[in-house]
Formats: C-alpha cells, sequence, structure tokens
C-alpha cells in the first residue's frame, strides 16, 4: 500500500548531484521556448526575402518557396520608379529632424536637469503631453496649418517630425544630465575650462550615450513615420515622396509588384533594425520617464 | 544681472523647445478645432463658419456609432491581450540562458521595423490565391480550397478584424515586453529570497510579489500602448482600407476617409477623438504622479 512505502529520499538531502541535472534541462526548456519565440517574431520579415528573391513568373504559384532565388528585383529598383529620389527624400526628413530635435533638446534637458526655476515643471509637463500626442489625433489641423502657408512637403515632416519626438529626446537627455554630478563641471571650470568649455568637454561627451540614443531614435521613427507623409506628400512625384510612401506605388488598382515591394521594403527596413539594436536597452527609459525610474 | 533677466534666462534654453511644441503640437490644435465649426471644401476653401453643423452631420452618419464602438473594442482587446501576453514574454526573457542576447534582439524587430511593412507582410500573407499563410493552412487542411471566399481573410469584416488584431498586438509585443523587462530587472533578488522563506510557491511569489512591484511599469505601458493602439493607421488601412464599406474602420482611419470629401466633418471627428485622447492623458498624470518624480 502506498501508506506503508518508504518516504522518497528528499531532493535537498542530496543537493550536489540532483541540482546539477536539473538545472540545464529547466534553462534548456526555457532557451528552447525563447528560441522558437525568436523565430515567430523573425519569419514575417524574412519572409520579405521569400517574396523579394522570387523570380516573376512564380509570384502566381501557391509555393512556400521559389523554386529558385533570383536579385533582379533587388537591381530593378533603382532604374524603375524613382525610389533612389525617394530614399534620399527620406534621408533628408530624418536626418533634418535629428538634427533639429538635437539642437533644441540639448539646451531645454540640460538647463531642466541642471536648474530649479519657476515654470520648470509646466514646461516639462508640457513636453509629456506632446509624448501623449500623436500626429495621427491632429492629422487635419496640422495639414492645414503647413499647407495654408505653403511650406513644401519635405521641410513640413522634417519640422513635424521634430516636434513628435521632441519629448522622448528631452526626457532622455534630461535624465542623463541628472545623473551627472554638478562638482565635475565645476571642478573644470576652476580647472580655466569655463562654463561653456565645461559643457563641451566634460558634460556632452559624458552624455554621449543618450545623446546617440536620442538621434538613433529620432532618426528612426521619422524614417518610419508614414500617415503624415501620405497625407503632405499625396500629389508630388514618387521620387519627393519619402520611402513609406513611395513603396505603395507598387500597390496599383488591379495587380501589386509584390516582388520590387518587398524589395524596396527590405531597403527601408534592414538599416534601421540594425540601428535600432544599439539602442535597445535604453529606449524604454526614454519612452517611459517622467513617469516611472 | 538684474533679477527679471535671472528669472527669464531659462527661457533662453527652453525658448527653441517651446517653439517646436507651439508650431508642431499647438497651433495644429488650434487650427483643428477652429475648422470643426467651419464649411470647407475638397480644395481645403473655406466657405465660413457654419456652427455645430459638421458635428451634427457626423452623428448623423450611418457608420458613427458602430465606428466608435469598433475603436473602443479595438484598442481594449489589442491592449489587453498585448499587456498579458507581454507579461509572459518578459518572465522568459528575464530567465538566464545562452543566447539571450540574440533571442532579445529577434524581439525588437517589429518595433524597429515600419509598422506600414509589416502591415503589408501580412497582407500578402493572407492573400487568398498565394499568401502563404493561406498556403499552409491549405496544405494542414485547414483551409479547403485556395482562392475560395474561405481564403479571402482580409474580405470578411470578421476575420479581417481578427487578423488585423494579430497584426496590432504582435508589432505592440516589443515595447510592452521591454518596458516590463526593466520594470522586473528594478526588482531585487532578495525580496524574492524572502517570499521563498515564508513558503511562498513560484506562481504565488508572482502574483504577490512580482506583479504589485510590476505596477508602475504596467501602468505606463498600458497607457502609451492604448495612445498608440487608438492612433494606430497604417496597420487597417494597409489591408483592408477600413472596408468593406466602414465595417473594419476605427476612428483614425474614418477621420481620414472624411478628410478626402469634407475637411470640416474631418475635423469634427479629429476634435472628438482628441477629446479622448485627453480624458486618457489625465487619467494618465493622475495615476503615475509623476509630478514627484521630476521634482526630485
Amino acid at each position: 500500500m502506498i501508506t506503508t512505502t518508504k518516504p522518497a529520499p528528499r531532493l535537498a538531502a542530496r543537493p550536489g548531484p540532483a541540482r546539477r541535472a536539473r538545472r540545464p534541462l529547466r534553462t534548456w526548456l526555457v532557451a528552447s521556448a525563447a528560441y522558437l519565440i525568436a523565430i515567430i517574431f523573425l519569419l514575417p520579415y524574412l519572409e520579405m526575402f521569400v517574396i523579394a528573391g522570387r523570380p516573376n513568373n512564380e509570384l502566381g504559384d501557391a509555393t512556400i518557396f521559389p523554386s529558385h532565388f533570383t536579385f533582379s528585383n533587388f537591381t530593378t529598383l533603382w532604374a524603375a520608379g524613382g525610389l533612389g529620389g525617394s530614399i534620399g527624400t527620406s534621408l533628408q526628413i530624418a536626418a533634418g529632424a535629428t538634427v533639429i530635435v538635437l539642437l533644441v533638446a540639448l539646451p531645454a534637458a540640460y538647463c531642466t536637469a541642471r536648474r530649479r526655476f519657476r515654470g520648470r515643471t509646466a514646461f516639462l509637463l508640457l513636453v509629456l503631453a506632446t509624448q501623449m500626442f500623436q500626429p495621427a489625433a491632429m492629422l487635419v489641423g496640422i495639414q492645414r496649418e503647413f499647407t495654408n502657408f505653403g511650406v513644401p512637403p519635405t521641410l513640413s515632416l522634417i519640422i513635424i517630425n521634430a516636434g513628435f519626438n521632441l519629448a522622448f529626446a528631452v526626457w532622455i537627455l534630461n535624465a542623463f544630465f541628472s545623473s551627472i554630478p554638478v562638482e565635475l563641471e565645476e571642478a573644470s571650470m576652476v580647472d580655466g575650462l569655463g562654463r561653456v568649455g565645461a559643457l563641451l568637454r566634460v558634460t556632452l561627451p559624458l552624455a554621449a550615450p543618450g545623446i546617440v540614443t536620442a538621434l538613433i531614435f529620432t532618426f528612426i521613427s521619422a524614417w518610419n513615420e508614414f500617415l503624415v507623409a501620405l497625407t503632405l506628400s499625396l500629389g508630388e512625384s514618387t521620387s519627393q515622396q519619402p520611402l513609406t510612401v513611395a513603396i505603395n506605388s507598387y500597390i496599383g488598382e488591379y495587380s501589386v509588384d509584390w516582388g520590387h515591394l518587398f524589395a524596396a521594403g527590405l531597403v527601408a527596413t534592414v538599416p534601421v533594425i540594425i540601428l535600432f539594436a544599439f539602442i535597445e536597452r535604453r529606449v524604454v527609459s526614454g519612452l517611459t520617464a517622467g513617469a516611472v525610474k | 544681472m538684474t533679477p527679471a533677466f535671472r528669472r527669464l534666462a531659462p527661457f533662453l534654453w527652453l525658448g527653441p523647445a517651446i517653439a517646436l511644441i507651439g508650431v508642431v503640437v499647438l497651433w495644429p490644435v488650434v487650427v483643428m478645432v477652429q475648422s470643426s465649426f467651419q464649411q470647407i471644401g475638397g480644395e481645403g476653401f473655406v466657405a465660413g463658419y457654419n456652427g455645430t453643423t459638421n458635428y451634427a452631420h457626423l452623428f448623423d452618419e450611418p457608420d458613427f456609432v458602430s465606428v466608435l464602438l469598433r475603436t473602443v473594442v479595438w484598442v481594449i482587446v489589442v491592449v489587453g491581450v498585448t499587456m498579458l501576453i507581454s507579461l509572459g514574454l518578459a518572465q522568459l526573457f528575464h530567465q538566464r540562458f545562452p543566447g539571450r542576447r540574440v533571442t532579445r534582439w529577434a524581439l525588437i524587430i517589429p518595433w524597429a521595423a515600419s509598422v506600414m511593412m509589416t502591415a503589408l507582410i501580412f497582407k500578402w500573407a493572407l492573400d487568398p490565391n498565394v499568401g502563404v499563410i493561406n498556403v499552409i493552412l491549405h496544405h494542414i487542411g485547414v483551409v479547403g480550397k485556395l482562392g475560395s471566399n474561405q481564403a479571402d481573410w482580409l474580405g470578411n469584416p470578421t476575420s479581417a478584424l481578427i487578423w488585423m488584431m494579430a497584426v496590432a498586438i504582435f508589432v505592440s509585443l516589443p515595447f510592452t515586453t521591454y518596458a516590463i523587462l526593466s520594470g522586473l530587472q528594478g526588482i531585487p533578488g532578495d525580496v524574492y529570497e524572502a517570499a521563498s522563506l515564508d513558503g511562498a510557491t513560484s506562481w504565488k511569489s508572482y502574483l504577490r510579489v512580482t506583479l504589485p512591484l510590476l505596477k508602475p511599469a504596467i501602468l505606463v505601458a498600458t497607457l502609451i500602448n492604448v495612445i498608440n493602439v487608438f492612433n494606430s493607421f497604417p496597420i487597417i488601412w494597409e489591408m483592408t482600407r477600413g472596408g468593406p464599406g466602414y465595417q473594419t474602420a476605427t476612428s483614425t482611419i474614418y477621420m481620414v476617409d472624411l478628410k478626402q470629401g469634407d475637411v470640416g466633418q474631418s475635423a469634427s471627428m479629429s476634435v472628438i477623438n482628441f477629446l479622448l485622447v485627453i480624458v486618457i492623458v489625465l487619467v494618465y498624470l493622475s495615476t503615475t504622479r509623476w509630478k514627484e518624480q521630476v521634482d526630485q
């Protein structure tokens, strides 16, 4: 009978071999679950390669993989519909927005991190509010403002993307400046560097990781922005449209040029995924700062 | 320096930021509210103020109520499911295992890639004739015949909405998981030791120790997700354009579509969207007590 059997030896009584045997098993279970999930997250983007590399005469086949691979969609991309021009436009918008964000956010973040003054809280509240408002919520106002003043689409998109990414940059730079001891700046001022010298030679280099994070984040978010770009550059020629909008010109009314579409999609996506990997660890703190430390 | 200058000096540093926010965020709100009370032609020509006519017409639209209700369902389902899955994913990726960095890197891809591209991949994968999801479903016998109505997931409003919600959840998972992960990393290990000394099982210690300590991270992630998902545009626009009719449209899609015909009415739709967002922001500010944090 069960009740009369001897109690099994407790695991805790001989921790050595039993523990060593159990840990790897659990670790490998966790690891394989994580690998599986990582593959699921990767698959849709790998699928872009499969479609972009499919020969045109196989696009209508109901097969998972094409019989052979071709790079013709990638090579004809540049000649066909002005995609090179679109990449230039996207680069202008993303780089322009990034430069403006840095020029505007650096002094604001430094000032709010170093000084306590009347209006500081109100300013930070204003910045937080912009983080909560998305361009989609005020699209009509944005469109009417910028078209009424006759601002060209590319310049409009630079300013708008800068405005909506300012909050992230201010928060993350504010956190970095706050973490740099004032004494360090004061010491270098005593050493004859002066206030501006101390800022340029001591504080900014120490805040470099924050600056790089703000820079890459703004660049990616402006590069990927779609709704405002679509609204403001609708009537432009394809080469004057940013990549996110221009890619849609491969979608015709009756047929879609999927091969070129995903070849262009890869060109638009792969660089930003690599960039994003650099700032991955710090991005969350910038997005949720002001609420959670 | 005079005292007045001393008081105003900080605003030299903040000036550019305030100007940028004014031009890009505040002024468009003014223009939007103003436009919502104006009659505006398709070319953007303002014919004059027409009181609350735009709002009256909007409320009379047969699709208005169903679009708003769908928006609410869209937000609740997408954010709710995202939070639940992310809690599990964060717990998994918080463990130590070989290759953790690489797997975490794979996890961020949908966040880094443009949502529009992700939506287009799924639109292709759901193509009734050659889409890879349909081809696989056909192989395992779920879909009987390719090219049939059964395979046309995006042609049917209900299945289209479910698939689009799935895509919206997919692109929301990376940020949410990372937000919860950073919350988990902030919990000191000795809290768990104390809990296990008290005899708590791992599930119990998760419910009683981990979840309460994760509350700030969960709260912020939820609110940021609500705002993003509420305003989400590319997924629905690329996959169904809100159709057939407006049967898969949320309020953002509806607003963009109205803009092509009647800018004034579209502006009044935006104002309603905007008021909803303000309510969310106020809840956010009051629940997170952010002021205490910045004043530290």
